[in-house]
């Protein structure tokens, strides 16, 4: 089961509440209002927002006309919903069995030292965010990590701090970081 | 389309992609048209090509020329080279791991000699972004066939003569499910196609989704015909965005050409399909689940019977297949049952999709006859393990499958001889093991996994996993006894037998199976405390052989912890209290120095 424990955190949305219940509905418009796609909603409302604000969630659960308890159930049930802000930089680490196989728990630890965070957390300031998946599907590439959204396959400790170093060092994530896989 | 001298195929699978691939294809367009070449040579982006260890893939016809690991910066001699002075450039080929000589054709290396392709038949020669390619070879054929002269009792007579079985996993006859759902009585009915492709170290579903979209939809439309469904589902995981967005440009497509939608090819059938992505559950793959998901709720497995095909989403009649399933479609329609069943042994027919991964020289996707034996994948395609290690094992099936060893590679890979050993078909994810993979470790990592996924419904699953997973912990901690062993098999039959889902049901076999074949690795863990591949870091010690370090600084500028004393040109030393066994200083201690040594058991303890 993906253990999250929803922490009610204070709002972080950019946003001032009016602009962000624009955003839900126009969402929520665009598929209808379907209570089915509920999901698929969450998930574009995740792109817009980085995260999933408790407020978020509210204002779901009112536009679709369905109980607050069933969009949290959805939203704490499926991993790709982050309940707590993500940082700027989103590192993930794939543990699929060939990474395994090829030490990619050793490129997760690295990742943890270097970073001062485990895998699921983000750094104080919200610099940076490390996650964990279960595989990407690029198992040619194991040990494979993607930082903003470009892969990086055949890891080691060397190619790791070369990768990190703009994340340490505070850069601007690069254009499209969000457009996946990157070249 | 337009006549050009020679086609540029350039792979664009999330393995080149992520290698460069884009970049290659911008210089080689780049440069086409600097040489003035833009009318005489097309450059196409294509999906997968499968050997995605040697990304990225640039592939030159009519010649059939083989090229690998390009970098924008060889392309000038490339292009030059052999599109204007006709010399293929021999050091971009692929070189055997066994001779010598570069291999130009990519049908005279052994990785794709060997292949039987039916699913991945376009694959590296279409661009999935234009269906006029797909059309080109074939697409859409089976199609107009299945729509305009057969009904739709004998679309479902020839799946099922063709012996096609799920390519999910459970290998359930596709023709019979069919007919069950055509059966029922009450509408409207719905088609799915599960590409929640959730086990690690499979991408097939991806490769197919990304490489040929438009096979999957004709397949969807063929079989929406046979059972009467109006209205379909692609279910695509989250983690593959580059399958949707080829998926929803297909769509598109076949909308635009009267093959999907209204009135598909004027015959009067209408049918629809919408994508679904999922939200990152393990459990989705499990085709209730996925139904649930699909209604918009958490993905809990319910009991079957009734089965989807009688009562599947929203209650209705539901056909749910997986998506290779779906792939194999147009060409059983096409090219008949007898053409299909040719291929393969006496139970399962057709081909099979594996992914080769883990300790393998070839690592990439193979299409291979059913009944094909293990040993010949994994040596004869894959080119056996590298670095001259020995082959320890095959994990076959994800997490519901196990680990096969060496003695049993003579195996004909089909659905029942797999579930004979101990593993399953599953979704067909191959993982190579040699001697450096713990066994006890998989079976952990498996566990790790399925405790986490486990959706929670049934306590056998949900409480079975986690505290299987805790005994295989303490057993590579150094700290397990021999009753964990009679625990972990009790455990193991009480989840299998206590849980609703096949998921539940199978999980204890990454356990199960490695208890059986791997007895003495167990034993090693537990009574010597060592552990044969030194993996488990409770077991091993990393030490400095004074004879042999230089003192080059090496590994002591790399340990993260300072673990290490020494200077330049004196031996160095770990301190074995300090020391996290990460294994930075053993990776970059020079391979012609090895001074730095793992060792396991109590001569590590010791020092």
């Amino acid at each position: 089961m993906a253990r999250k424990t929803p922490r009610v955190a204070p709002s972080d949305t950019a946003l001032p509440a009016a602009e962000a219940r624009g955003v839900v509905r126009r969402v929520v418009g665009k598929y209808g209002g379907h209570k089915r796609a509920v999901i698929q909603i969450l998930q574009d409302l995740q792109e817009e927002f980085r995260w999933l604000a408790p407020e978020t969630l509210e204002m779901t659960a009112r536009e679709l006309g369905v109980p607050l308890a069933h969009v949290f159930s959805v939203a704490t049930f499926y991993k790709s919903f982050s309940l707590e802000p993500r940082g700027r930089h989103l590192c993930t680490v794939c543990m699929g069995t060939a990474c395994h196989v090829r030490g990619g728990a050793a490129i997760l630890e690295h990742f943890e030292r270097k970073l001062g965070i485990r895998a699921g957390e983000t750094s104080s300031g919200r610099e940076y965010t490390l996650e964990r998946v279960n595989c990407l599907g690029a198992c040619a590439l194991a040990p494979l990590v993607v930082v903003d959204g470009r892969y990086h396959g055949q890891m080691n400790e060397a190619k790791s701090n070369t990768v990190l170093k703009p994340v340490l060092a505070g850069d601007e994530p690069p254009e499209g970081s969000d457009e996946e896989p990157g070249g | 389309m337009k006549q050009v001298r020679a086609h540029l195929l350039v792979c664009s699978g999330t393995g080149c992609v992520s290698c460069g691939a884009f970049a290659l294809k911008e210089a080689l367009d780049k440069e086409i048209v600097r040489r003035g070449l833009q009318d005489e040579i097309l450059v196409v982006a294509t999906g997968c090509n499968g050997f995605c260890e040697r990304g990225p893939i640039l592939i030159v016809h009519p010649d059939n020329i083989f090229y690998q690991r390009l970098t924008a910066a060889d392309v000038p001699h490339l292009v030059e080279e052999h599109l204007l002075k006709g010399r293929p450039v021999a050091k971009h080929m692929y070189i055997p791991p066994t001779g010598k000589e570069p291999v130009p054709c990519m049908s005279d290396i052994d990785f794709f000699k060997h292949q039987r392709l039916i699913v991945l038949r376009n694959r590296g020669r279409i661009d999935p972004e234009k269906a006029e390619e797909y059309i080109a070879y074939d697409g859409y054929a089976a199609l107009g066939k299945a729509l305009t002269s057969m009904a739709p009792e004998a679309i479902i007579a020839e799946i099922s003569a063709a012996g096609l079985r799920g390519r999910g996993g459970a290998g359930f006859p596709t023709g019979k499910k069919w007919e069950f759902c055509r059966r029922e009585t009450a509408s409207p009915k719905y088609i799915i196609c599960n590409g929640d492709e959730g086990d690690p170290g499979a991408f097939m579903d991806r490769s197919v989704l990304e490489a040929d979209p438009h096979a999957v939809i004709e397949g969807m439309v063929i079989g929406a015909k046979a059972i009467g469904a109006a209205k379909g589902f692609i279910y695509i995981r989250d983690e593959y965005p580059l399958a949707v967005s080829r998926m929803s440009i297909a769509l598109g497509q076949a909308r635009d050409l009267g093959l999907l939608g209204e009135n598909i090819l004027g015959t009067g059938f209408d049918f629809d399909l919408e994508i679904v992505r999922g939200a990152g559950a393990f459990v989705s793959g499990e085709e209730t689940a996925l139904i649930a998901s699909i209604e918009g709720q958490r993905a809990f497995p319910r009991q079957r019977p009734p089965y989807p095909a009688q009562r599947g989403l929203w209650g209705k009649p539901t056909v749910i297949n997986n998506v290779e399933t779906w792939a194999n479609v147009p060409s059983i329609i096409q090219r008949g049952a007898a053409w299909f069943s040719g291929l393969g042994t006496a139970t399962s027919k057709g081909t099979k999709i594996f992914s080769l991964v883990g300790k393998i020289r070839n690592t990439g996707l193979v299409e291979v006859p059913m009944g094909i034996r293990l040993h010949d994948i994994i040596f004869g395609i894959g080119g056996g393990i590298p670095g001259g290690r020995e082959f320890k094992a095959v994990q076959i099936g994800g997490p519901s499958g196990g680990c096969i060893p060496k003695e049993l590679l003579d195996l004909p890979v089909d659905y029942e001889s797999l579930t004979q050993a101990g593993a399953m078909m599953g979704s067909g994810g191959m993982i190579v093991m040699d001697e450096d993979t713990c066994m006890v470790d998989i079976a952990l990592y498996f566990l790790r996994f399925t405790e986490e996924e486990s959706c929670g419904k049934c306590s056998p699953c949900r409480i079975g996993t986690r505290q299987m997973a805790e005994i295989l912990a303490r057993i590579t901690a150094g700290r397990g006894t021999l009753e964990d062993l009679t625990k972990l098999e009790a455990l193991a039959l009480t989840v299998k037998q206590g849980s609703l889902c096949g998921l539940g049901q199978t999980v204890p076999n990454p356990v199960l199976s490695t208890l059986r074949y791997f007895r003495d690795e167990y034993l090693a863990h537990i009574v010597d405390r060592t552990c044969p591949a030194r993996v488990c870091k409770n077991l091993i010690t990393y030490v400095i052989d004074p004879e042999k370090c230089v003192g080059c600084l090496l590994c002591l500028k790399n340990c993260p912890v300072d673990a290490i004393a020494g200077e330049n040109k004196k031996v160095h030393v770990i301190d074995q209290a300090a020391c996290i066994k990460c294994g930075a200083c053993f990776n970059v201690c020079p391979a012609k120095i090895q001074a730095v040594l793992k060792i396991t058991g109590d001569k590590g303890r010791e020092s």
